[in-house]
């Protein structure tokens, strides 16, 4: 009587399992898939599209003639000027927090807060781009306050991913460094910042990634949407990539919807190619770096 | 030498300085942020009351006759983000369970970065997905929806949003201690009852604090509610009918020509207030659970 209880049990419980694993995986597979589903829709919805003359062409009000030139060009722009900010502050922030930040409430609120930032809404840092840069700064429109709006989203992201290549590198190197006289300056300048970069600059490609495909925060502050010249300096007004799908998105001719998939097709391959620098830089050093 | 080594020590402090400015910097940030706000939202506090703000029912800033109530704006934001987690709950929890509880390490090494270029696809590309994917896809399901609507780029959203939830709550799997398991398996639990009985509830905060850093997200997302939800601000929990969130409002704005220092333009950072102090607290809130969680185990 009881060993047919505890059969029934077993096979209950068993059951339930089964269904439970198929949920569970299920889950994954149904968010995997929708992955694949997005790709194979962009690009069936934009490959014909796809042309050097795509690539190279101005605005245009046909969508058969339009091209990406001038967002192409902005974004590359607006990604090496946001690094030219973005970098040496964040490094500079995770440094000190990693090596020199007494530990106190301070130090804490500063790290509260860095987090916190790294979790606000872009689009406010286009708010406080617009009345800073743009108003205040008396910038203008222009690449610069872009960058600069740009640089501010993307200081937390960098500083955790700094701090965290800067954690990784084991104290004894801290240790030797100091026990043969060296200052702490001396010791990150020329023993810990070294081991860190690889890690650094890897975190940093994949926040740039996050960059370039920001749209928000660049429409806040007021980057136009329809540019018919490539920027002639840093204080020239600018579109940018997903700027541009967006306008074309938010067209009715069905045209330029294929303009938009295309555009979006340019804009993964980059971030495809930004990512595997990121890993092949991430595979390269690992391996040199085995303590 | 004596010299060198004073030049040095004025170095090493100058150096100092210099780093302690880029770390203070994020502070700065915040401080502006707040009182670019502060400083826009209290002058369009001098022409709108607070009241109307927060009671009146229909939001037509850019209108002949203007409107000022918040509510439209907030109920769309709630009911795009609700979508959102309700399709990025069980699907981010089950994946982290799956993950955590039921694969191999090297399963895990080849999923984990496919979530990760979820995480990675720019907002603009999602917004496209959820206007000319999902979209046409529920019409043919339910006929009566329209082209813009809240149901679409909430479920697409919601997609978004599963590799963040996922991560955070498989984290905080991970770190409950093996003792615990092995202590259920020892009674004679299955894997499901661990899983449900023991880690879940043993994860519960850091989990809490996945589902609201969540949240927190699908309030300020912007680009998928701007390119699919429409714009038009109603006060309506209608999933099927064309809505406006507060952050697809900022956009509408600074896509228009509208002149810096009118009203008009001091309703952005009015509605860009309401949105940092929604995703503020939600964000302390989460990150202090976060933070508590994982020093518990440890």
């Amino acid at each position: 009587m009881i060993e047919i209880d505890l059969k029934r049990l077993l096979k209950k419980q068993v059951v339930g399992e089964r269904i439970f694993l198929s949920l569970s995986f299920l889950a994954l597979i149904v968010v995997l898939s929708s992955l694949i589903v997005l790709i194979i829709d962009v690009i069936a919805d934009g490959h014909s599209r796809l042309s050097l003359q795509f690539l190279t062409g101005f605005p245009s009000r046909k969508p058969e003639e339009a091209g990406i030139l001038v967002p192409l060009v902005g974004s590359i722009y607006m990604i090496i000027l946001t690094g030219l900010f973005a970098l040496p502050l964040g490094i500079g922030a995770a440094i000190y927090l990693e090596a020199y930040a007494p530990k106190n409430w301070f130090s804490s609120l500063v790290e509260l807060n860095i987090a916190n930032l790294a979790a606000v809404p872009s689009i406010i840092y286009g708010l406080l781009g617009l009345e800073l840069f743009v108003r205040m700064m008396g910038l203008g429109r222009s690449l610069i306050a872009g960058a600069l709006t740009m640089a501010l989203l993307l200081q937390p992201v960098i500083i955790i991913v700094s701090r965290e290549a800067i954690r990784s590198i084991p104290i004894s190197i801290w240790e030797a460094s100091f026990a043969l006289g060296a200052t702490r300056w001396q010791t990150i300048r020329h023993q810990i910042l070294p081991l860190a970069m690889p890690g650094i600059m890897t975190g940093a490609i994949l926040s740039f990634s996050r960059a370039i495909g920001e749209t928000a925060p660049l429409i806040t502050m007021g980057a136009l949407t329809y540019i018919a010249f490539l920027p002639d300096g840093i204080f020239s007004p600018f579109t940018v990539l997903p700027i541009q799908i967006f306008n074309w998105v938010s067209r009715p001719q069905k045209g330029f919807m294929v303009n938009a998939a295309a555009g979006i097709i340019i804009l993964l391959i980059i971030l495809i190619l930004l990512n595997s620098l990121a890993v092949w830089l991430r595979n390269k050093f690992q391996r040199r770096l085995n303590w | 030498m004596i010299r060198r080594k004073k030049h040095s020590i004025i170095g090493e402090y100058a150096i100092q300085a210099i780093l302690f400015l880029c770390g203070i910097l994020s502070i700065i940030v915040t401080l502006g942020i707040l009182l670019t706000l502060l400083f826009e939202t209290a002058s369009f506090f001098k022409e709108v009351s607070i009241i109307a703000f927060l009671t009146d029912l229909e939001w037509t800033p850019l209108f002949a006759t203007k409107k000022f109530g918040i509510l439209p704006l907030l109920l769309g934001t709630t009911l795009t983000s609700l979508i959102a987690m309700f399709v990025a709950m069980p699907l981010g929890l089950l994946s982290a369970i799956f993950l955590s509880e039921y694969t191999s390490d090297r399963v895990r090494r080849y999923i984990k970065p496919i979530l990760e270029v979820l995480a990675g696809i720019p907002t603009v590309v999602y917004g496209y997905f959820a206007l000319l994917f999902v979209t046409p896809l529920l019409q043919r399901l339910i006929p009566s929806i329209s082209g813009f609507n809240a149901l679409s780029p909430g479920i697409v959203m919601g997609i978004m949003i599963v590799p963040m939830i996922s991560s955070l709550s498989e984290d905080a799997m991970y770190a409950v201690p093996n003792s615990l398991r092995e202590a259920a398996y020892a009674l004679g639990s299955s894997r499901l009852q661990v899983s449900l009985k023991v880690v879940i509830p043993a994860a519960f905060s850091g989990i809490l604090s996945a589902f609201i850093l969540g949240v927190s997200r699908a309030i300020g997302e912007t680009m998928i509610v701007a390119i699919a939800a429409g714009q038009q601000p109603r006060l309506t929990l209608n999933p099927l009918v064309p809505i406006e969130t507060m952050t697809a409002y900022i956009v509408q704005v600074s896509l228009g020509d509208t002149p810096t220092g009118t009203l008009e333009y001091r309703t952005i950072f009015a509605v860009g207030m309401m949105l940092i102090i929604f995703t503020f607290m939600l964000n302390i809130i989460g990150l202090r659970l976060r933070k508590r969680f994982l020093g518990l185990y440890r």
